[in-house]
């Protein structure tokens, strides 16, 4: 009865798998048995899927980054991120640099999506040209608070937020329209008693909605921690105060803007 | 044991279908990171009672998806790749060697198919459902993968075969 029903290509990989029931199982052994490139075909699947697992499997005995196992619910979201961020205040962006450039060589490797490579560069270039600006650091400066931010609202398209970072010891010096890759970007400055400067660089793109956590990176002197939050991309870009610093800093922000 | 606590020990899941999945572990655990945040920002949405892990790797393929569309343009212009082929025609001590550029090689769905039936030993039906497919396109990509894979790890990969996404 059975023995009569064609085996079809389902059945087949149900084989491979073994969840095949029984019955079946005995009949493509019968039907194998008399083809033997089928059986050999089917002997190949069989040990790919060995070799798969003893390729990745290993992946599931390596200890597990602290960041990756940081808990909360969507209240709690604040402390994964600072976690998160502490974690790569520790360095290990060194890996995710590593990672991003072995994949240009590795084929048909699907790749990160837009998690702000481009804007971290461009807003340490903005940082480095003009925070040592003396006489006209800014477009608009402070005084005119209200007048930048709606400027800067209209111009992104999009409602910006000032973040205060008085509590980490910086002011707002002003703010600047800029070009950026996709469109007009906000450039807000800050400066300390002692003169060291802190931009903050506002980006929007319609294009893609997502969340990332605050990643690190280095252009020159300049250190930039960047995250994308919604349709809004944050840099924070500083050449003078410590990775851990600008790190409070960022986080200062992050709460300012999410409160 | 809640919600929470269960997706914790999943990680090590997650990782391993990542790496398989993207290939090298900087990129792999980036997506395990945008799959947690993702996961944990939706945790109330996940109904009790059903696959957990299903659900997990339904955020994580979805978070996937999003970033291979992101960056799609980029990743179409490799193609010829005839030393795969002469070098897996040596013999099987190249395979393993071979094996993550050959899985790297496959088109996106069927990789994915592949690796949830052989890594997690998903049922068809929970890959199904996993990857929002019919049951019947599961196999048919699963066919295909195996198909493909063979076809690359015995060398008679051509030339001419391309990743088609």
């Amino acid at each position: 009865m059975s023995d009569e029903t064609p085996i079809n290509d389902a059945e087949l990989q149900a084989y491979v798998d073994g969840r095949l029931g029984e019955e079946r199982s005995q009949v493509v052994q019968a039907w194998l048995a008399t083809r033997p490139e089928d059986a050999e075909r089917v002997a190949m699947y069989r040990r790919l899927g060995e070799e798969l697992r003893r390729a990745y499997d290993p992946v599931l005995d390596e200890p597990l980054p602290e960041w990756l196992v940081v808990r909360g619910g969507p209240r709690r979201r604040w402390l994964r991120f600072a976690r998160v961020a502490g974690w790569v205040a520790l360095g290990i962006a060194i890996g995710a640099v590593a990672g991003w450039e072995a994949r240009d060589v590795r084929p048909g490797v699907s790749a990160r999506g837009d998690t702000g490579e481009t804007m971290a560069r461009r807003a340490a270039v903005a940082h480095a040209v003009y925070s040592p600006e003396v006489r006209h650091p800014v477009e608009v400066g402070a005084d005119q608070e209200a007048h930048l931010v709606a400027w800067l609202s209209k111009r992104l398209g999009t409602q910006v937020r000032v973040p205060k970072l008085d509590a980490v010891g910086y002011s707002l010096v002003g703010g600047r329209l800029l070009p950026g890759e996709n469109g007009p970007v906000a450039h807000f400055m800050y400066q300390s008693n002692q003169g060291s400067r802190i931009t903050l660089y506002v980006r929007t793109n319609a294009a893609t909605n997502r969340e990332t956590a605050f990643r690190y990176a280095r252009e020159g002197n300049v250190s930039v921690f960047y995250w994308v939050d919604g349709k809004v991309g944050y840099a924070l870009s500083s050449a003078d105060i410590s990775k851990e610093t600008l790190l409070s800093v960022a986080e200062l922000t992050y709460q300012q803007l999410n409160p | 044991m809640n919600e929470g606590e269960r997706l914790v020990e999943l990680i090590p899941r997650l990782r391993r279908y990542a790496r398989a999945l993207v290939g090298d572990r900087a990129s792999a655990d980036d997506l395990v990171q945008d799959t947690l945040e993702r996961a944990w920002a939706k945790l109330h949405l996940y109904r009790r009672g059903t696959d957990l892990r299903a659900w997990l790797f339904t955020v994580m393929h979805n978070v996937h998806v999003n970033k291979v569309r992101a960056t799609r343009a980029t990743e179409t212009l490799e193609d010829e790749m005839p030393e795969l082929a002469q070098r897996a025609a040596q013999g099987d001590a190249l395979m393993v060697r071979d094996l993550d550029r050959a899985i790297a090689r496959l088109p996106d769905e069927q990789r994915s198919v592949l690796l949830l039936v052989t890594l997690e030993d998903m049922s068809y039906d929970e890959v199904a459902r996993t990857l929002g497919i019919p049951i019947g396109t599961v196999m048919s990509r699963l066919s295909r993968a195996r198909d493909k894979l063979r076809a690359m790890m015995l060398g008679q990969a051509s030339a001419k075969l391309k990743v088609v996404k």
